[in-house]
């Protein structure tokens, strides 16, 4: 994949103290998404703040600035709040954000908490009226004896200005926590999806949701799974898929049914017998699932691997692609430091060609499923330099033979984890979060997808 | 499955249980509440943790008495000591939290009582109950007070008898799932 071993990356980031390991909590992204033309890029944050980052139009003049990612617009989209009922925080982390697709001058997105979510609408503001006839300049009111003539008011251009408001709150639908939002492709639903159940949304109307998908059990003792991770299908809008934490993933049609409990389809891989440990439950465990842009297929995220499903296929996966097992003896430690918890996103590039996650010391994956070769990329300011060439790294198994900047397992950060990634729609860009920063990598020799 | 191996799975599988029941304290005072996710594969560890432990113990009853023997005149030593260093870490755990989850207590109630008898019979006639006093004296992590039991909860205490007959089935699905439905 000589695209990789090329990437120009462009270091955008919003680091608190760049010079100390000290890390704000709030400013930990918990979430990246490119918006459906890839101009805009998106981030939440355990703060609850969003912040947007516009790319800049590639001008003549300055061909270093070409297509850079700028920041926009930041508000504050969630606050802690508190359950008086249950005796519970909510917080305002921000679980998740989905952006709709652009219908007019302004852009929408949907971002979620535990507990609520909210549209906000993100417009911009270049012109201002001036000459109003009963205020002066500052907004005052004039004395109406000064006024002798009627003007008409005109528009003038001003300092770009980005609003943003909120123009819907979907609040108390949810009794458990909110992992997932997926916006139909009919623009005019969505689904948001937490522990137990699935509900689905009209954008409009916030004061119901229809409840499509319940698996709570009568009885809570019975409970074996819960959903990790829920998507519409990209372009049939009555599909869609959602995985649990015992492994599977279940296609549903809500054409079939008001409540969509029965799947259409099951996928789900035969556990091997032979792998079986104290943590075969937990590493099997969905943290991600995606739809590929063509929606032929799915990818899926558990602890080890990244897995391909063919939609046609239910009894296994298509490609299996193993993130990083030289961990797979080290699972007893990760439960230890609560690691193995960790939930890995996974993204699709444009073109369904490659497939990108996460991994920890900042390392971040990426398999060519046509070629089969993969490359392992580190996001972090010591080793990549604005404008130079990402290094391939390499995890070697402790006492292995090792080669030079190879490193060993036994000396990998597990603070520094990539959870989050996401891939342009269109072009070869990615945005890394690397607990409190942003990496964006451009690869510029390789613009086109293929 | 040889004696060793069965000591270290045994061993092994205390240590996670161990673990997973300080994890689930810790959990009620995280920020934003209970996970249900989380709770849920933290339940399931230590279900196959106490199965396995379970099965490993079985296992040690049935490779017969010489290899226990050594084991038993250290152990008695290393019983004393390793015991109050472990109990008052969980101990302040427990008498801040509320709600008790139901094995600790249940295990402990095990635990108080077989422990007496153990100091007192070391004779290798008595080598059942010897046994499985050395195996509820492993819960070493969990207090040796005595916590009372809540309300709605005296029915378990009954499976307590059957405990002390049987190789441990009666603990089965005794109060992991208990845990999680408490939210």
């Amino acid at each position: 994949m000589g695209e990789d071993t090329d990437a120009t990356p462009t270091l955008n980031h919003r680091g608190f103290l760049p010079d100390h390991n000290y890390v704000t909590e709030a400013d930990i992204i918990s979430t990246v998404e490119f918006n459906h033309t890839g101009e805009l890029l998106a981030t939440g944050d355990k703060g609850g703040r969003v912040v947007i980052f516009q790319r800049e139009p590639e001008s003549k003049t300055e061909p270093f600035s070409q297509g850079e990612y700028n920041v926009y617009s930041t508000f504050q989209s969630h606050e802690p709040e508190f359950d008086y009922l249950k005796s519970l925080e909510i917080e305002e982390k921000i679980n998740k954000i989905r952006w709709l697709p652009q219908q007019n001058a302004a852009h929408f997105l949907l971002s979620t908490n535990d507990k609520t979510i909210k549209l906000w609408k993100v417009s911009e503001r270049d012109k201002r009226p001036e000459g109003y006839n009963l205020k002066d300049e500052e907004g005052r009111i004039k004395d109406i004896s000064t006024v002798t003539s009627l003007q008409v008011p005109v528009l003038k251009p001003m300092d770009l200005m980005v609003e943003v408001s909120p123009r819907r709150v979907f609040a108390n639908a949810h009794t458990y926590h909110v992992n997932s939002i997926s916006v139909n492709s009919d623009y005019e639903t969505y689904m948001s999806a937490d522990d137990l159940r699935i509900n689905l949304w009209h954008l409009d109307i916030t004061d119901r949701s229809f409840n499509i998908v319940d698996i709570k059990p009568a009885n809570m003792e019975d409970l074996t799974e819960v959903i990790t991770a829920a998507e519409f299908h990209p372009h049939h809008c009555n599909l869609f898929v959602y995985s649990s934490s015992k492994g599977t993933l279940r296609l549903c049609d809500m054409r079939e049914a008001a409540l969509c409990d029965k799947h259409s389809k099951l996928f789900e891989e035969p556990e091997d017998p032979s792998a079986r440990s104290f943590f075969s439950e937990i590493i099997s465990s969905v943290s991600d699932v995606k739809f590929s842009h063509s929606g032929r297929y799915l990818l899926t995220r558990d602890y080890l691997t990244a897995k391909v499903w063919d939609l046609n296929m239910e009894s296994k996966p298509l490609e299996t692609y193993q993130v990083h097992d030289y961990l797979r003896s080290k699972l007893c430690s990760l439960y230890e430091n609560d690691c193995i918890f960790d939930k890995f996103e996974c993204a699709w590039n444009g073109s369904d060609s490659v497939i990108m996650t996460g991994a920890y010391n900042n390392f971040f994956r990426m398999f060519d499923r046509n070629t089969k070769r993969d490359v392992t990329l580190e996001a972090s300011r010591e080793s990549s330099k604005p404008r130079a060439v990402l290094k391939p790294r390499r995890v070697c198994a402790a006492g292995g033979k090792r080669r030079k900047d190879d490193i060993s397992v036994d000396s990998l950060d597990f603070t520094k984890k990539i959870l989050h990634t996401a891939w342009h729609p269109n072009e070869n860009i990615i945005a890394i979060a690397a607990t409190n920063n942003l990496y964006i990598f451009q690869d510029k020799l390789n613009s086109e997808m293929h | 499955m040889s004696a060793t191996t069965a000591m270290e799975v045994n061993v092994e599988a205390r240590r996670i249980l161990a673990v997973s029941i300080s994890k689930l304290y810790a959990s009620r005072t995280q920020r934003g509440g209970l996970r249900l996710h989380r709770s849920l594969l933290l339940s399931l560890v230590m279900r196959s943790a106490r199965d396995i432990y379970h099965s490993s113990r079985e296992s040690e009853v049935l490779t017969g008495a010489p290899s226990e023997e050594p084991m038993d005149t250290s152990s008695s030593q290393g019983e004393q000591t390793p015991q109050p260093e472990p109990q008052p870490e969980p101990q302040p755990i427990l008498n801040s939290a509320e709600v008790t989850p139901e094995e600790p207590e249940n295990t402990e109630d095990e635990c108080e009582g077989e422990i007496t008898e153990d100091k007192e019979n070391l004779s290798p006639s008595r080598q059942s109950r010897k046994r499985r006093g050395k195996a509820s004296a492993a819960p070493d992590f969990l207090p040796s007070k005595r916590a009372r039991l809540e309300h709605g909860e005296e029915r378990y205490a009954a499976a307590l008898g059957s405990c002390r007959v049987g190789a441990g089935e009666s603990l089965t699905t005794l109060s992991l799932n208990r845990v999680i439905p408490a939210f």
